[in-house]
């Protein structure tokens, strides 16, 4: 089963499951970087709430969504990273989420937000001179 | 008398399998004792150990998981062994940054430094055993 994206406004909301699979990885940054060329979003918000552990998988997964959604000149934030969370990804190395982070969803979606307003719109609008 | 030790085998061939190893650790650990943290590096132990094994070994493998002592001091242990295609450089494998599979680098030497005690033999052509331990505080 996909992992469902929801859109709110011009951010893409989605919630990681706690079993995750390298499948559903790969359909959910597919289904992401289509919405975000369809002009229908200007960034992505993951919400991991719900996943049990970030592993170096599951960190390297989310840093590589994170990059293909920059490099199509979108926004990625990670939201809902629980206090255990944190402290292993801490304990077991630095760098391994290269992202920009938010306490939660509403979080998340004000910084997609202002992100995009920082840069002066989206990153596709013609200049008005 | 020292109590029995709780012991369970979870075989892993699947992400799906990785997922009941995960959960299984953290209660195992959260009933011997250990706090939400540390229960949560022991699953994201098992965890990164799992996927060693679905990602590298066409067979899967299987994780034991441990639990005992007494009330003042449990330890969790975790091991994982396969008949996979072993690893020629261990070093070189505990190296942050190294990876075969294009993946972070950082699985076995994050797992290292999780776990209080950690321990890896390996013979090319014929498998992989690494032990590691958390004690509780």
């Amino acid at each position: 089963m996909r992992v469902p994206i929801l859109r709110l406004g011009r951010v893409l909301l989605t919630s990681l499951p706690s079993d995750l699979t390298d499948q559903q990885v790969m359909d959910l940054q597919i289904d992401a970087l289509a919405l975000i060329q369809a002009g229908k979003a200007d960034g992505l918000v993951i919400d991991i709430t719900a996943a049990d552990v970030v592993d170096s998988y599951m960190a390297r997964m989310l840093s590589e969504t994170a990059k293909m959604v920059t490099i199509m000149g979108g926004i990625a934030v990670l939201a809902g990273m629980r206090p255990a969370v944190a402290l292993t990804l801490v304990e077991m190395g630095q760098n391994m989420i290269h992202m920009e982070t938010a306490f939660d969803l509403e979080g998340g979606v004000a910084k997609v937000a202002r992100l995009v307003a920082s840069r002066g719109g989206r990153h596709d609008e013609v200049p008005t001179v | 008398m020292k109590p029995e030790p709780d012991r369970l085998d979870v075989r892993v061939t699947s992400e799906m399998d990785v997922v009941e190893a995960r959960q299984k650790a953290r209660l195992l650990a959260l009933r011997h004792g250990f706090g939400t943290v540390r229960a949560h590096g022991i699953a994201t132990a098992v965890s990164e150990l799992g996927m060693n094994l679905v990602l590298h070994t066409a067979r899967g493998g299987l994780i034991h998981l441990t639990a005992q002592g007494e009330a003042g001091a449990a330890v969790v242990e975790v091991v994982a062994e396969d008949e996979g295609p072993g690893i020629p450089d261990i070093a070189l494998a505990m190296q942050d940054g190294y990876s075969t599979r294009g993946g972070l680098g950082c699985g076995l030497p994050g797992t290292r430094r999780l776990m209080d005690e950690f321990a890896i033999t390996s013979e090319v052509g014929r498998g992989t055993r690494i032990v590691c331990a958390m004690r509780r505080p």
